[in-house]
């Protein structure tokens, strides 16, 4: 089944030169691990909000799961929709435990089945619940931050993730550790997973497929290897070159 | 002098207590009516972007009108009385509360109303859930702002006989007694300080995550 499939989409915002996405097409599978890659400005937020509806399409057609998006309650759509972003979002004035239990709060769960569920959450995404659940965001580092966020986006147990450059304002040391254990995350879960990031290293590592996005239309769209054996003409190759470039920089140190 | 005052306190405290409750209950009407209408103001103001130059022009410009002004063209309006010195109080109070309430709500970061929306709260929640309660530090410092001048001017409310410490005041200035003159100053500055105290404590006691 398609996770995600985009039918001929175009968005332009007001009072833009060009067209934020033009006319883009492309299907994701269920379970995959997608990411989307491309310079800013070259639509790729874009395309993340188109699919929760944070925007509108101003044409085309986009289905999750086989339903168009435009046909569905929208509130109802997005509490099926994990949604994990670079500034996080937290609520500064909940705690831990309420941010994560922000979807099932807003779902009436009782209060016994929250517990259990943001305590679950909580361990999943490595902070000990005892030491973590009552404290406020701004007792929390950055990293500690974004593992509450994508606990709170997994809290209903949706089908898909998008997430928007969730670990851009990361450490590098850091940033590693999450991204292998998203990595885990996905092989248990087999969740579909769309990512975006202006990281070239960080989308070859984490994508089954990679979706490169220029100028609002796709530049190349498959896997890791066939893209560095065949990069497209033009700007996927000079992506490529430069990530070779700054390999060959750290090799010049060994 | 010192025996002056405390034979005041011996003799009058009884009117003493009187003037001190009238300017407290003139203060908190004014204050609590300006809020009813600063605080929705606000938010239609940041709801709908149109209303917001002509909301906070209008109150601006009500704003620069001295108080003591307001005060006495209220008289021709209201007449005299409690009334008049409370219009005239809430329109100085309410700029305070409304600036701050439009600053609060549009303080809230993007990130968290995008995050809410996204994780499929509806306009009202997010709303009630995440917007107005970010914007309680900006909109308590306006309510304090407002309360602290609606006391200190409260005391001219005397002029137009709405009662009030600001007899006292206005007594003493007319006998040449400084008793009287430092008891009513004294007891209008104390009570500004207690007011801004009472806020601080407010702001500690409902936003503990910010010192968390």
């Amino acid at each position: 089944m398609n996770a995600v499939t985009f039918q001929n989409v175009s968005k332009r915002f007001k009072g833009a030169g060009r067209s934020a996405l033009e006319n883009v097409s492309f299907t994701v599978e269920e379970g995959e691990f997608v990411t989307v890659l491309g310079p800013s400005g070259c639509g790729k937020t874009t395309l993340l909000k188109l699919i929760n509806r944070l925007y509108e399409p101003d044409s085309g057609q986009i289905l999750l799961f086989g339903e168009d998006t435009q046909g569905v309650d929208l509130v109802k759509v997005r509490r099926g929709i994990g949604y994990v972003i670079q500034q996080i979002g937290l609520f500064p004035h909940w705690t831990v435990a309420e941010n994560v239990a922000t979807v099932p709060k807003l779902l009436k769960w009782d209060r016994d089945r929250i517990r259990a569920r943001t305590d679950e959450l909580l361990r999943l995404v490595g902070l000990e619940p005892e030491e973590y659940k009552n404290r406020y965001p701004s007792q929390l580092s950055g990293g500690q931050q974004q593992r509450v966020g994508l606990a709170r986006a997994l809290a209903v147990d949706p089908k898909i993730m998008l997430m928007d450059e969730p670990f851009g304002a990361l450490d590098s040391i850091t940033r590693g550790k999450l991204q292998q254990e998203l990595l885990a995350l996905h092989r248990e879960t087999g969740k579909t997973f769309l990512f975006v990031t202006h990281d070239i290293e960080e989308a070859f590592l984490l994508g089954g497929r990679v979706l490169i996005l220029d100028g609002g239309k796709i530049a190349q769209f498959d896997t890791p290897e066939a893209i560095i054996r065949r990069p497209a003409e033009g700007f996927v190759r000079s992506l490529v070159e430069s990530a070779r470039e700054k390999g060959r920089f750290w090799e010049a140190y060994l | 002098m010192i025996g002056q005052i405390g034979e005041y306190f011996r003799t009058s405290l009884d009117r003493w207590t009187g003037m001190l409750t009238a300017h407290v209950a003139v203060s908190l009407l004014a204050l609590v009516i300006a809020a009813a209408i600063a605080v929705p103001a606000g938010v239609l103001c940041v709801r709908h972007e149109r209303l917001k130059k002509p909301l906070t022009g209008l109150f601006g410009a009500l704003r620069v009108v001295p108080s003591l002004a307001i005060l006495l063209l209220m008289l021709p309006v209201l007449g005299t009385g409690t009334a008049p010195a409370a219009v005239a109080l809430v329109l100085l109070a309410v700029p305070p509360i409304l600036m701050n309430t439009v600053a609060g709500l549009e303080s809230v970061p993007e990130s968290v109303l995008e995050t809410a929306a996204a994780m499929g709260m509806e306009e009202g929640q997010i709303w009630r859930k995440a917007r107005l309660p970010l914007a309680l530090p900006l909109v308590l410092t306006g309510l304090k702002t407002a309360a602290v001048e609606i006391v200190a001017s409260a005391t001219l409310a005397a002029k137009i006989g709405a009662g009030g410490l600001g007899e006292l005041i206005f007594t003493g200035i007319g006998l040449f007694r400084t008793d009287l003159l430092l008891i009513g100053g004294g007891s209008v500055a104390m009570l500004s300080l207690l007011t801004g105290l009472l806020f601080d404590l407010l702001d500690k006691l409902l936003l503990r995550y910010k010192t968390a």
